[in-house]
């Protein structure tokens, strides 16, 4: 099974965002980090890969940079990359970047799409559903477990009160949550990752035009929330929980 | 008051009723002018009219069976809103999906977290962005229909006394590959006590408790005050509680009386869950934990020996 799997380079959510003050786009590093989001699609795609001598490509549309995120996922075991790396993408919108990532996948071909189900930076939590509609395949979203065999796949999905459990044939898309653990790049994988190939594209390449339906028109900070009173537990600290829910009528 | 606004709302049926989410959308959809809602699942005529009741004044009927909704739903919805000034999605995993593919089929984009929605002088949607520390207002400029996924919470429900609406049934449309798509099993993983949405006390518990037992001591605090037992998405992922317990960014949008954290770092997905709380409490070991800056009350201290004292405390009481 050939499996494609969506990655996103994020700035380190470590580290404080900023935006520009033009557009009030996030501004992004030349070092950026894989969105750690994204580990458990690169896990579930290489075990799927694993298990039917598939291979595992990325997708990525983002600014390369030095390439550090792309390489951490190609550290976990992925093949091969193929980015979308172009200065008029830019703040580009979930659906641009849909129709970006969808015209590469369907340029290299798959049998799967792997994504996420939100982004750290952006979280609009759309993106993959839109690419689902662009490729006209079922989106078995938000799955906590992942099975493929002859030609189909089969999720458990996350529903408000449980789960059900999904099945399409494939060609099919699957975002995953991060209920399946990733695995840690080995040495090995790590010294690989350095030579494992990268296709860059830009969007003229894949034939997507770009609009943007949205302009962000205000930026204020959100006032925090103010903290209280903080007590160090001696053996006694529940007594002052006991007093303040007396104080708010809970008890 | 109407401004002549026609909006859709997009519902999927939740344990046979229409959702609270569903509800609070109409509520503030009917604020604009006429609603009509997308009502994906069994239907009823309890649901009917609850939507009615709180406003609806259209409703087209979705049965989608064994089908995966997401991809039929989304074909049927986008042939019935062109016209429509304004679609509204909640936040649950299927509004998503629906939202995305209504978009890609249309070519307009989404606007997410929406918190707010006016209408005056064109589209607009705030949101909060990057963990909820900036607010934004961002203009709509596509063609209508504009497309809102909107975050729990973000309106009240208010009944208006309305009667059931006309109902239009919808069937399945071929949508391509995305019909090939089923539900083989459906699973509930109840949980007793007041449902998170409603409860007046929440005790939340994360990765700080160190083990899926000690996930017990938090039920037994909830059922103690009356509350309901709540959790980070570390603890779901680790297989400790069901999903329906996550509160946060990609969980429930709580908003009670007392929110009581224990062995939570306050992660910023985490926050923005339950930041709306009146009174907030959080026991946690480390004075550094982020959590801590938005507690009315912080405890440093460790929650095996903080929660077993204080359930010996309340049961003292009773
Ligand atoms: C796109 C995205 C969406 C997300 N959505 C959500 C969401 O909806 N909800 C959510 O909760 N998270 C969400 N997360 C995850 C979030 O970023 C955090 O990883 C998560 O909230 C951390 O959970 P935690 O506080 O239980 O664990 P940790 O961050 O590991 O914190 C554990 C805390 O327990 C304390 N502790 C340890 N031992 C003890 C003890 N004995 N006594 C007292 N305190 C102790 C520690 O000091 C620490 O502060 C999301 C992340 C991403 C990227």
């Amino acid at each position: 099974m050939n499996i494609a799997v969506c990655v996103k380079q994020i700035p380190d959510p470590a580290t404080p965002y900023q935006l520009d003050g033009e557009n009030h786009w996030v501004i992004r590093p030349n070092d950026q980090v894989l969105d750690d989001t994204d580990r458990s699609g690169v896990e579930i795609a290489l075990q799927l890969a694993e298990a039917t001598e598939g291979t595992v490509t990325l997708f990525s549309m983002s600014p390369s940079g030095s390439l550090q995120g792309i390489r951490q996922a190609l550290a976990m075991g992925a093949d091969k990359a193929v980015l979308i790396d172009d200065e008029t993408l830019k703040g580009a919108d979930a659906l641009t970047t849909a129709r970006v990532l969808a015209a590469a996948m369907t340029r290299e071909g798959f049998d799967l799409v792997v994504a996420g189900t939100e982004s750290t930076d952006g979280y609009s939590g759309v993106m993959p559903q839109m690419m689902s509609e662009i490729l006209d395949v079922p989106c078995l979203s938000f799955a906590r477990k992942v099975e493929a065999g002859d030609g189909s796949v089969t999720i458990e999905r996350q529903t408000a009160s449980g789960y059900n459990v999904v099945t399409a044939p494939v060609p099919a898309l699957i975002t995953v949550t991060a209920g399946i653990e990733p695995r840690y790049p080995t040495f090995k994988g790590i010294m690989q990752a350095k030579s494992k190939p990268v296709t860059t594209f830009t969007a003229a390449d894949l034939g997507v035009d770009i609009e943007s339906g949205q302009t962000i028109q205000s930026v204020n900070p959100v006032a925090a929330r103010a903290g209280g009173s903080i007590v160090e537990d001696d053996g006694s600290a529940f007594e002052a929980i006991v007093e303040l829910l007396e104080q708010v009528k809970v008890i | 008051m109407s401004s002549g606004i026609s909006t859709w709302v997009f519902a999927e049926e939740l344990e046979g009723k229409p959702s609270d989410g569903t509800l609070e959308l109409i509520s503030k959809a009917r604020t604009f002018g006429d609603v009509s809602v997308f009502y994906v699942g069994a239907g009823s005529d309890e649901a009917w009219n609850a939507l009615g009741g709180h406003g609806a004044t259209a409703v087209h009927h979705l049965d989608p069976g064994d089908t995966l909704p997401s991809g039929p739903a989304a074909h049927a919805l986008a042939a019935l809103v062109t016209d429509a000034d304004v679609v509204l999605f909640g936040a649950g995993n299927t509004d998503r999906d629906v939202a995305g593919r209504v978009a890609a089929k249309l070519g307009r984009p989404v606007v997410s977290n929406a918190l707010d929605v006016t209408v005056d002088g064109g589209i607009a949607v705030h949101s909060e962005i990057l963990g909820g520390t900036l607010g934004i207002t961002t203009a709509i400029t596509a063609e209508k229909p504009a497309l809102v996924v909107t975050r729990p919470k973000a309106f009240t429900a208010e009944p208006t006394g309305g009667s059931t609406p006309p109902i239009e049934v919808v069937g399945l449309p071929d949508a391509g590959r995305a019909n090939a798509a089923s539900v083989i099993e459906r699973h509930v993983e109840a949980s007793d006590g007041p449902s998170l949405e409603e409860a007046s006390v929440i005790v939340s518990g994360g990765r700080g408790l160190g083990a899926a037992d000690k996930f017990e001591m938090i039920h037994e605090l909830a059922r103690l005050l009356g509350g309901a037992a709540g959790s980070t998405r570390a603890v779901v992922d680790a297989g400790w509680v069901p999903y329906s317990y996550q509160v946060g960014q990609t969980g429930k949008t709580v908003k009670p009386s007392v929110y009581i954290a224990c062995g939570i770092s306050g992660a910023m997905q985490h926050i923005v869950g339950m930041k709306g709380s009146a009174t907030i409490i959080a026991i946690n070991k480390d004075p550094d934990a982020p959590i801590f800056a938005l507690a009315d009350l912080g405890i440093v201290g460790d929650v095996h020996n903080v929660v077993p004292q204080l359930i010996e405390a309340l049961k003292a009481r009773s």
